[in-house]
C-alpha cells in the first residue's frame, strides 16, 4: 500500500502541535512559578515590596489566566490538533489558520498578563481580559472551531471517535460562555462596564466560572484522556455505551451548576437549589468518565508498575474522581455554608487543576513527546522523579488547604458561652499563616517537577538534532568519496 | 434514534451539542431578568456619584475583589460580624459585580461609617500599622497618585447605556430629583458630572489633603458608602423574606 510507506509526520501536520507542546510547558513554568510566588505573598506580605505590579491583587489573574489560559489551553491545543488527525486519519484543515491560532492565542495570553499588571482588567473572575481582547479571543476561537470541525469533515473515517465528541462539546461551549459573559459597554480601549448588573451579572459570571471548569477543564481534558490512556495501554476503551450515556450527560448537567458558588447570596433561592440539585447529579457522568478511563487499564494493571506514564493517567484520574465526589459534596448549602469564601474552595481547584488536568497533560507529552519528534524520551527516571515530586506537591497543597479553609470556617462560626464571636476575623488570619507556608511548598514541589519534565524535554528535542546531525554528516562523507 | 447517526454526522453532532448545552443557562439566568421579586424594593439604593464610581474602578483596578467579598449571609455570625445580610437591591448599580469568592480578608459589603476616614487611609498606605497580623499589601501609590477624572463623564455615559439612571436630559434630571431628592439629582448628572466629583471631594476631604484630589480620595469616598444606603430601622425582618 502506498499510504502505509508514508511517515506520519508528513502525513500529518505536527509542526503546529510541536508549538503548542512547546508553548504549554513555558506557560506552565511562567504561570505556576507565579503561582507559588502569590502564595508565598500571603504567606509573607513583605513580598508586595509596594509595588503595584507586584501586589496579590494584580497577579492572581496572571497566575489564573496564565494557568488556565496558557498551560491548559496550550495543552488543549497541541493535543487535540494531534488527535483530531490522527482519529480521523485526515491532515489538519487550513494550515495557516491553524498557525493564526497558535500566534493569536499566545499573544493574547501574554498580552492580557501584562494588562492584568498595569492594571486593566474587568473584574470578573477567569474572565478579566478587556473588551479588545475579547474581541481577539473571540476571532482565534472562531478560526480554532474552522479548522477542527473541517477536518472532522474530512476525516477518512465514517464515525467520529469519542475523544472529538469532547472536544466539539468544549469548543462550543466555551464560545457561548466567553460571549455572554463578556458582554460590556467600553469607555475607552482599557476600560469597560459589564452590561449586566448585580445578581443577574453574578449568576452570568459563575455560569461562565462554573462551566470554565467543566468544559475548559475538564469536558476538553476527558477528551485528551479518551485518545492517550487506550493508546499509552494499548487496549481499547472500556466500555462504549458508558461513554455515549456520560458525554451527553456531562455536558446537559454542567451548564446548571453554576449557581452552585453563590449559596446563601442575594442570588434566588430557586436558582442556587436547582443548582445543587445538578451538581449532585453531576457526580455520575463525572464518575462515569473516571470509571471508563481507568478500567481502560483493568487486565493490564502491571502497566503501572513498568510505565510511569500510565502512572501520570492513572493518577490523574483518581484525582479527577476525588475532587468530582468533593465538589458535589461542597455544593450542598449546609456543607457551602462553612467552606464558601474560605481555602477549601482553592484546594478544591488545586485538586483538579494540578491533580487532574495538569497530570493528564503531562502524561499526554509524555506519550507526544517522542512522536512528535521521532525519537525516545531522553530519560525514563526523570519521568518518575517528575510523577513523586507532583504527587507530594499536590498532597501538601490540598491538606495544608483544607486545614486552612475548614479551620477558618469552623472559627468564623464559633461562639463562646455568652453567645459572643469566639474569634475576630483577623485572629482566623494569623492560624492560616503556617498552613500557608505547607502551600506554597506545595507548590515549589509541583513547579520543581515541571522543570525536571522541561529539562528531559530539553535533552529529548536536542538528541534528535544531534542524531539528524549526525546522519547528515554521514551521508555528506559517503557522497563526496563516491 | 442510533447514536450510529449521530456519530456518522459532524453537523448533527453540533447541532445537538449546542442545543444541550443552551438549556441550562436558559432556565436560569433568562428569569432573573423577567421574576420581579428577584430584586426587593427598597428605598435609599441609588447609583454611585462621580467620585464613587473613579473609586469603584481603582477597587476592579487593584482587584480587591479576590481577598474581599462584598455579600453577607444570612447567618449569626456574619450578622454580628458584618451586620444585616445583602440585598440583591444593594448591588443593582454594580457593573461588575463584586461579591467575590474568596475571603482572606473581612467582608466589605458595610465597610460604610465603621471607620473614619483618617483610619482608612492610615490602613491603606500601611495596614500592619493599624492591624499587626494583617497580610494585606500596602498601596502607597494610591495616595502619590492624583486621581484622572477627565473622563468621569465618558465613563457615566457607558454605565448609563447599561441602565443605570444618570441623567443627560432635563426630564430624566427631574425624574432623578423626584426619586433621590436634589442634591443627590445633582450627583448623577452626566452634564454635571466633573463639578460634582470636585465638590464631593472639597467638601469631605477623604483623603486627608484638602488640597489635592488623589486616588485615595475616591477610593475612600467608595468604601465608605459601601452598605450604608438602606435603612434597615424600616423594614421588619419579614419583609425581605418575601423576595427570597
Amino acid at each position: 500500500m502506498a499510504l502505509s510507506s508514508v511517515l506520519p509526520a508528513e502525513q500529518y501536520n505536527y509542526g503546529i502541535v510541536r508549538k503548542f507542546t512547546i508553548m504549554a510547558m513555558v506557560w506552565a513554568v511562567i504561570g505556576m512559578s507565579v503561582g507559588v510566588y502569590i502564595a508565598s505573598e500571603l504567606a509573607w506580605p513583605f513580598l508586595n515590596f509596594d509595588i503595584p505590579a507586584l501586589t496579590f491583587g494584580r497577579l492572581r489573574p496572571v497566575h489564573t489566566t496564565l494557568v488556565i489560559f496558557g498551560f491548559g489551553g496550550s495543552a488543549l491545543f497541541a493535543t487535540s490538533y494531534y488527535i483530531v488527525q490522527r482519529t480521523c486519519q485526515a491532515r489538519l484543515a487550513f494550515p495557516w489558520l491553524a498557525e493564526f491560532t497558535f500566534w493569536g492565542w499566545s499573544g493574547g495570553v501574554a498580552l492580557g498578563a501584562l494588562t492584568y499588571v498595569l492594571g486593566i482588567t474587568q473584574g470578573r473572575e477567569y474572565a478579566e481580559f478587556e473588551w479588545p481582547l475579547d474581541i481577539a479571543i473571540t476571532l482565534v476561537w472562531v478560526s480554532y472551531i474552522v479548522v477542527y470541525v473541517e477536518t472532522i469533515r474530512r476525516r477518512s473515517q465514517p464515525h467520529i471517535y469519542v475523544a472529538n465528541w469532547f472536544f466539539m462539546a468544549f469548543l462550543l461551549a466555551v464560545a457561548l460562555l466567553h460571549i455572554f459573559n463578556n458582554l460590556a459597554i467600553p469607555v475607552s480601549l482599557t476600560k469597560s462596564y459589564s452590561l449586566f448588573a448585580g445578581v443577574q451579572d453574578a449568576m452570568t459570571q459563575w455560569w461562565y466560572g462554573h462551566n470554565a471548569v467543566g468544559f475548559f477543564l475538564t469536558a476538553a481534558f476527558l477528551g485528551m484522556m479518551y485518545y492517550f490512556v487506550p493508546k499509552q495501554a494499548g487496549r481499547p476503551v472500556y466500555s462504549y455505551r458508558l461513554s455515549i450515556i456520560h458525554f451527553w450527560a456531562l455536558i446537559f448537567l454542567y451548564m446548571w451548576a453554576g449557581g452552585h458558588h453563590l449559596h446563601w447570596t442575594a442570588l434566588p433561592d430557586w436558582v442556587s437549589t436547582l443548582s445543587a440539585a445538578f451538581s449532585v447529579l453531576l457526580l455520575m457522568p463525572s464518575w462515569g468518565g473516571m470509571i471508563n478511563g481507568i478500567m481502560t487499564l483493568s487486565g493490564a494493571w502491571d502497566k503501572l508498575r513498568s510505565d510511569p506514564i500510565m502512572l501520570f493517567l492513572i493518577t490523574s484520574l483518581s484525582f479527577y474522581g476525588m475532587s468530582t465526589f468533593e465538589g458535589p459534596l461542597m455544593s450542598l448549602k449546609s456543607v457551602n455554608a462553612l467552606s464558601h469564601y474560605t481555602d477549601w474552595t482553592i484546594g478544591h481547584v488545586h485538586s483538579g487543576a494540578l491533580g487532574w488536568v495538569a497530570l493528564v497533560s503531562f502524561g499526554s507529552f509524555y506519550h507526544l513527546i517522542p512522536r512528535l519528534w521521532d525519537t525516545r524520551m531522553y530519560s525514563q527516571p526523570l519521568i518518575y522523579i517528575h510523577f513523586w515530586l507532583a504527587t507530594i506537591g499536590i498532597v501538601l497543597y490540598i491538606t495544608s488547604m483544607w486545614v486552612a479553609g475548614i479551620g477558618q470556617g469552623l472559627m468564623l462560626r464559633s461562639f463562646d458561652d455568652y453567645g459572643n464571636l469566639a474569634y475576630t476575623f483577623i485572629e482566623t488570619v494569623e492560624f492560616m499563616h503556617t498552613p500557608y507556608i505547607w502551600r506554597a511548598l506545595g507548590g515549589a514541589f509541583f513547579v520543581a517537577g515541571v522543570l525536571v519534565m522541561v529539562y528531559n524535554m530539553y535533552m529529548t528535542i536536542q538528541s534528535t538534532r544531534r542524531e539528524q546531525a549526525a546522519i547528515e554528516a554521514k551521508l555528506a562523507a559517503k557522497l563526496a568519496k563516491a | 434514534m442510533r447514536h450510529e447517526q449521530i456519530e456518522t454526522n459532524s453537523a448533527l453532532m453540533l447541532v445537538l451539542i449546542l442545543l444541550v448545552i443552551s438549556v441550562g443557562g436558559l432556565v436560569e439566568i433568562v428569569p432573573l431578568f423577567y421574576i420581579n421579586e428577584t430584586i426587593e424594593k427598597v428605598d435609599g439604593v441609588r447609583p454611585y456619584t462621580p467620585l464613587e464610581i473613579r473609586g469603584r474602578d481603582i477597587y476592579v483596578r487593584e482587584g480587591c475583589y479576590l481577598c474581599h467579598s462584598q455579600q453577607i449571609r444570612p447567618f449569626r455570625d456574619e450578622w454580628l460580624r458584618y451586620g444585616h445580610y445583602s440585598l440583591a437591591a444593594e448591588s443593582q448599580y454594580d457593573h461588575p459585580f463584586q461579591w467575590g469568592s474568596k475571603r482572606t480578608g473581612p467582608d466589605l459589603a458595610r465597610l460604610g461609617g465603621k471607620y473614619s476616614n483618617h483610619w482608612h487611609v492610615q490602613h491603606l498606605v500601611a495596614p500592619r500599622s493599624v492591624v499587626p497580623q494583617s497580610i494585606m499589601p500596602n498601596y502607597p501609590w494610591l495616595l502619590d497618585n492624583d486621581l484622572d477624572y477627565t473622563d468621569v463623564d465618558g465613563r457615566m455615559r457607558a454605565l448609563r447605556v447599561t441602565g443605570v439612571p444618570y441623567s443627560v436630559t432635563q426630564a430624566e434630571y427631574d425624574a432623578n430629583v423626584q426619586k433621590y431628592g436634589q442634591a443627590i439629582a445633582d450627583q448623577l448628572d452626566i452634564t454635571k458630572a466633573q463639578d460634582s466629583l470636585l465638590k464631593q471631594a472639597r467638601e469631605k476631604d477623604f483623603d486627608g489633603f484638602p488640597g489635592r484630589i488623589t486616588e485615595m480620595e475616591a477610593l475612600v469616598a467608595y468604601l465608605q458608602v459601601l452598605g450604608t444606603m438602606v435603612d434597615f430601622t424600616q423594614y421588619n425582618e419579614g419583609y425581605f423574606v418575601e423576595f427570597r
